[in-house]
């Protein structure tokens, strides 16, 4: 589905990426670890080019991001849903216009489909009674199960997670994986940066450890965590569990 | 005569003796009339600047358009407002006969868009970036992303700027009288120079401003009230 071919990302003379390859199957589960200023955010950034690439290829569906137009991009954006660290709803409008506007504005969706939309995915992620309040009425758990929502009324093919739960207070880390957990057994295909080593073992179908702008070591999660072969993972795996 | 006596005199030569409280009437509706339109160009006029300006901070692109937006935002800010209405009607309207209140719309909307497209853009400018990217995750362009969520937030922001802006352009056209438009300020010089008599005139006139003023500020708390609800939690 994804296809990254030697992906560089210069933010002026930094080197961020380091020329990154990597495929990404329809239903795969892939869950990006590794320290921060590995450029782990940074590459799931640039899958639907919130970054410009600075060099190299990514493919949706054999499609070339890296060589689109502008429209043909945000048609490809459509199709890839994204969750933020900082949720970034849209605090002037209600619940259910944040899930419903882009689907309507982009005419994919009547008002009334999307609003029947929207109360099914309020359901889904537990929040129906939420739809008429405003974001900033919620916690943060609550505004990041909604911010999935947002991305998922779109029917997006895969969906990507930038550190999801690290603005979370502890408490509401479990809530927001947990609809992530249920996303993952519905067939989802998901790219995941996150510190939840727990959520990596149990729900990844293949866990990619990134430092220094590159890929250092990719494996499905049991042998991952049990049987690390590079220095730098064992190292960080130690810290960390 | 004692003091109210003279007082009642004073108010009928000002205000009832050949019906001079025309003068203020008349002149009230010329100052609103310039001010309302006045405050359309400048609204309209003042967003598509500040959109220019933004769109090139954020993106990069325009880099001619906001050129041309810079020069003139500097030239509108650096010079009296008095002045641009005279050459707006004496140099450049010089040999057409324009409608005075024309002319003063003219003036006072282009001054006032100068004005308008800084808050405008400094508005813009304080969303978060995280608004635009969520914009475009969903995709949403760039014009989608600044009209549905971008705009709603910057104008609630830069809400008490723009209306302090407009009380701000109401009192400033009080210097239309320059070019012998009869607003509401020139309507009361008019009864002074009729009467002899100045207190009672200009006081007249400050208190209409005045009232104005205290009426566009109510309503604007008002709608500041009525959009900070989604900030309520």
């Amino acid at each position: 589905m994804i296809e990254v071919k030697e992906l560089h990302k210069h933010f002026g003379d930094l080197h961020i990426l380091k020329g990154i390859t990597t495929k990404i199957e329809k239903g795969e589960k892939v869950v990006i670890i590794g320290p921060s200023g590995s450029g782990k955010s940074t590459f799931l950034r640039c899958l639907n080019r919130l970054e410009q690439p600075t060099g190299g290829q990514i493919l949706f569906n054999d499609e070339d991001l890296t060589a689109m137009t502008d429209s043909q991009l945000y048609a490809v954006r459509e199709r890839m849903g994204m969750v933020f660290q900082h949720f970034h709803l849209f605090p002037h409008l209600t619940i259910r216009k944040n899930i419903t506007l882009a689907p309507v504005k982009l005419g994919l969706m009547s008002k009334a489909d999307a609003d029947a939309k929207a109360d099914l995915l309020l359901t889904k992620v537990g929040l129906s009674d939420k739809a008429d309040q405003y974001p900033n009425q919620l916690s943060g758990g609550q505004k990041q199960r909604i911010a999935i929502a947002r991305a998922l009324a779109m029917n997006p093919e895969v969906m990507l997670f930038d550190e999801p739960t690290s603005a979370l207070d502890p408490e509401m880390v479990g809530e927001v994986l947990e609809l992530m957990r249920e996303l993952a057994e519905e067939g989802m295909t998901m790219v995941v940066v996150t510190h939840e080593m727990g959520f990596a073992r149990e729900v990844a179908s293949r866990v990619i450890f990134m430092d220094d702008g590159k890929i250092m070591e990719e494996n499905e999660p049991q042998e991952f965590f049990s049987n690390p072969q590079n220095p730098r993972l064992q190292e960080f795996l130690s810290k960390v569990l | 005569m004692n003091f109210f006596e003279q007082f009642a005199d004073k108010l009928y030569s000002t205000f009832i003796e050949d019906a001079r409280w025309t003068y203020l009437t008349d002149g009230l509706k010329t100052t609103l009339i310039v001010t309302l339109f006045a405050v359309i160009l400048g609204v309209i006029l003042g967003f598509l600047i500040a959109v220019i300006r933004a769109t090139h901070d954020k993106t990069g692109k325009l880099s001619i358009l906001n050129f041309f937006a810079k020069v003139y935002l500097t030239v509108i800010r650096g010079t009296p407002v008095v002045v641009q209405l005279l050459i707006i009607y004496f140099v450049i309207f010089a040999s057409f006969n324009i409608d005075k209140t024309f002319v003063a719309v003219l003036a006072f909307g282009l001054n006032s868009a100068a004005y308008v497209a800084e808050i405008v853009r400094s508005g813009i400018m304080s969303i978060d970036n995280g608004q635009f990217e969520a914009g475009a995750s969903l995709g949403l362009n760039y014009p989608r992303t600044m009209i549905y969520i971008i705009m709603p937030q910057a104008f609630r922001n830069i809400l008490p700027a723009l209306a302090n802006e407009f009380i701000v352009l109401l009192k400033e056209t009080s210097v239309a009288g320059y070019i012998a438009l009869t607003d509401l300020t020139k309507g009361g010089d008019i009864i002074r120079s009729a009467t002899y008599e100045a207190f009672l005139p200009l006081i007249a006139v400050a208190l209409i401003y005045l009232i104005m003023v205290m009426i566009l500020s109510g309503l604007v708390s008002k709608l500041e009230r009525r959009l900070s609800k989604s900030d309520r939690g």
